[in-house]
């Protein structure tokens, strides 16, 4: 069992009720199919980089499904190239880091925040961990931590300003 | 912080080194690059919206590849422009 998404962008002149109606018919056609649908996205109108049929924008949808056989992408395929609605379509199938990249995503750990910004949070956790046993610890141990959190934060500060160079 | 060392330059001494280049992605475990991101697509592009070569972004070959598929995926789906000019 593979798992697939596929991207189209559907005409925005059309009414809305007709743009949602396009996001229905497929994924009713795949749930025909007998397939399991992941996820279904809208991502909304966007301005499209160029025009596409005297188009200057377009609605985005994405739908990720599990299939069996693969011989329903042609069919898929061929019912969004026979759309009139549907102005351009992707269909991709998924690896292992795919999937895993895109349930992040759903969970919001992919977004705003790179990979570095993790990082980041998980020195900061440590320092706020170290916290707590600074009470039982004595004095000159809590500031020997307390210099090593600090340079620990120049280290990442440097880090920044070396990235901004 | 005032007490460490550093401060007795003047002028930042790295200025004027070379800085050393780094595959991001193998640095920071990316492994999958999403091409219905155009903001970050944006980065391995000129201003032309040509891909840029491994030896200005620095990225290892495996990752090129993987940036080439998923611009051109982003292009086909009008993410990104197959040629502009004054893209940044």
């Amino acid at each position: 069992m593979r798992q697939y998404e596929v991207t189209f962008i559907v005409d925005p002149v059309l009414s809305d009720e007709e743009i949602k109606s396009t996001l229905e018919t497929y994924q009713e056609m795949l749930k025909n199919e007998g397939c399991e649908i992941v996820h279904s996205e809208e991502m909304g109108l966007r301005q499209l980089a160029y025009p596409i049929n005297r188009r200057n924008s377009g609605v985005y949808y994405c739908i990720e499904f599990k299939l069996d056989s693969p011989d329903f992408i042609d069919k898929l395929e061929l019912s969004l190239r026979r759309d009139e609605r549907v102005m351009r379509f992707l269909t991709v199938s998924l690896n292992k880091y795919g999937v895993k990249y895109n349930e992040d995503k759903r969970n919001g750990l992919i977004g705003k925040k790179r990979d570095d910004d993790k990082e980041e949070d998980k020195k900061d956790k440590d320092a706020s961990a170290s916290k707590p046993t600074k009470k039982v610890a004595d004095e000159k141990e809590v500031l020997k931590k307390v210099v090593a959190a600090k340079e620990t934060l120049a280290a990442v500060s440097d880090e920044k300003s070396q990235e901004e160079e | 912080m005032a007490s460490r060392d550093d401060i007795k330059f003047l002028s930042n001494p790295k200025i004027g080194q070379k800085r050393d280049k780094y595959c991001r992605f193998k640095r920071f475990g990316i492994k999958y690059i999403d091409y219905k991101d155009p903001d970050f697509l944006l980065q391995f592009v000129n201003e032309q919206g040509k891909l840029l070569p491994r030896r200005i972004t620095g990225t290892s070959l495996k990752y090129q590849r993987k940036i080439a598929t998923s611009v051109k995926r982003a292009r086909h789906l009008a993410m990104l422009p197959y040629l502009t000019d004054q893209l940044k």
